[in-house]
């Protein structure tokens, strides 16, 4: 493995070309911290967005008047805003109003950090865009199908769990994909406000080598890999989830 | 008072239905003994299937009385999972659950509606698809059966509750010609075993053979009925002739 890394010093030394996240360690530890974190934020942003989806398409079709409008003003505000703009208000303005702690050293902080901002951000907001995923995709759902699953006794919720939601989910897979796909890309907005991801370490790094074109090639093809595995995930998902001789 | 079945199992008394402006039932009473069947017939629009999906509170009423086994249907406060469970649902466009196979098909209401025993369930489920003669295509998903097997799936779903009373709405008028037989034979078969059945149809041999009583319903009434025999020779009103004489 050290062959392999010293080999880059030396590509270096020859041709100018500089990757100091692969000969030198300290740089090469940024950049696997700053990719995990970009994985974890990732991954948190996924499962909540998905869950505000489901819950939010359930809600959507509320008995409730005031229940849907708020689903729809909730929408309609993350929908309309830009990611950063809200990305800055969780993280200035709402963390701002909240109650500070003790952070052990006689001090005052606030209560969550900033990775916690852009989870709780940028679910919201994949999340708006997923409630209206899974509200197409249960229009989709025959209402003769919820008819079928009532005149059988279900209740209200064991049909939307197990009738209403696996086949809306299959309608809705494929611009889930494509929703989920752009969430992972916007968690470099995180890089605003000092998440330590890929793109603010790989910020780090290009200030204390100025090898900027280096990091934008290797930026581009890594964050190219890593939505590659998702949408590799995804694909395969869906052709799991298909169900013969249902949909085409 | 509890309900014996010297009384009759499903007692509709004139019985009202609009849809906003368009009334489509106007008073309509009939009684339905244990172990009876009737076959409800007459044109398209006549109200027949609105009766039928009365009766198990997919359409509510707007005035009269429809009764299960002495429950009252037209209630705010109807139980709607006692009734279901006394009366099973067979539709036109069969309305399987698409995700699940046959089997799984069968099996879902008892597990998730009666909370039965999931070993029990299956050999329950397993004895209906031999009942309905789809030995082998327990795994197979609906959209790999043809129109009669998913019917007949279909029918052994609604069985698999164990109702009291099966409701058939118009279930071979989606059929190919050539997969009606099967699915009249098992329906035939539930009658001769005692099932109390209240089918709409538009198969008057088969109504003629089945049926111990036979309604006809035009513009939202019941115009004449009778037993078969005495209905299909000696119709009385012009009404029900000039409807014979354009189906026989």
């Amino acid at each position: 493995m050290e062959v392999f890394f010293e080999w880059f010093r030396v590509l270096y030394d020859e041709t100018g070309i500089n990757l100091p996240f692969l000969y030198d360690s300290y740089d090469r530890n940024r950049m696997v911290d700053g990719f995990f974190m970009t994985v974890k934020l990732s991954i948190v942003c996924l499962f909540f967005s998905v869950v505000i989806g489901v819950v939010g398409a359930w809600l959507q079709n509320s008995p409730l008047k005031w229940t849907r409008r708020i689903v729809n003003v909730y929408i309609q505000l993350f929908r309309n805003t830009p990611p950063l703009v809200q990305l800055y208000f969780f993280y200035f303005a709402i963390s701002s109003l909240m109650p500070t702690v003790d952070n052990g050293f006689g001090g005052q902080q606030p209560m969550l950090g900033g990775f916690a901002w852009a989870a709780i951000s940028l679910s919201f907001f994949a999340g708006a865009y997923n409630v209206e995923i899974f509200r197409a995709g249960i229009e989709a759902v025959p209402n003769s199908t919820i008819e079928a699953a009532e005149a059988l006794g279900f209740s209200r919720l064991t049909t939307y769990v197990y009738i209403t939601l696996p086949l809306a989910f299959r309608v809705a897979l494929p611009s889930l994909n494509n929703n989920l796909v752009n969430l992972v890309k916007t968690t470099t907005l995180a890089y605003a406000i000092a998440v330590p991801e890929m793109l603010y370490e790989a910020n780090q790094i290009w200030s204390d080598n100025v090898n900027v074109t280096e990091m934008m090639i290797f930026l581009l093809l890594i964050y190219f890999a890593l939505v590659g595995v998702l949408v590799w995930g995804m694909n395969s998902w869906e052709r799991k989830l298909k169900i013969p001789g249902f949909g085409n | 008072m509890a309900w014996t079945d010297k009384e009759p199992m499903v007692s509709i008394r004139d019985v009202h239905k609009s849809f906003g402006a368009l009334e489509v039932l106007k008073g309509v009473s009939l009684d339905v003994m244990k172990g009876e069947v009737i076959c409800i017939i007459g044109p398209s629009g006549s109200g027949k299937s609105t009766l039928i999906r009365c009766v198990n509170a997919l359409n509510d009423i707007q005035s009269g009385s429809i009764k299960v086994e002495g429950q009252e249907v037209n209630d705010p406060h109807l139980n709607k999972l006692e009734l279901r469970k006394k009366v099973g649902m067979v539709f036109q466009q069969y309305n399987l659950f698409p995700h699940k196979n046959a089997l799984e098909n069968i099996m879902m209401a008892p597990l998730l509606v009666l909370k039965d025993n999931k070993v029990e369930v299956e050999k329950l489920a397993r004895s209906l698809i031999k009942k309905v003669r789809l030995e082998g295509k327990e795994e197979s998903y609906p959209g790999e059966l043809s129109g009669g097997q998913q019917q007949r799936v279909a029918i052994a779903r609604s069985l698999a509750m164990n109702p009291d009373v099966m409701l058939f709405d118009e279930v071979t008028a989606a059929l190919d010609p050539e997969t009606v037989n099967e699915v009249l034979l098992t329906i035939k078969e539930l009658a001769q075993d005692g099932m109390t059945c209240i089918l709409v149809t538009h198969e008057m041999g088969f109504a003629k053979e089945v049926a111990d009583h036979i309604y006809f319903t035009d513009r939202g009434v019941i115009v004449e009925h009778g037993p078969p025999t005495e209905f299909f020779e000696q119709a009385k009103d012009p009404r029900t002739i000039e409807f014979l004489g354009q189906i026989l």
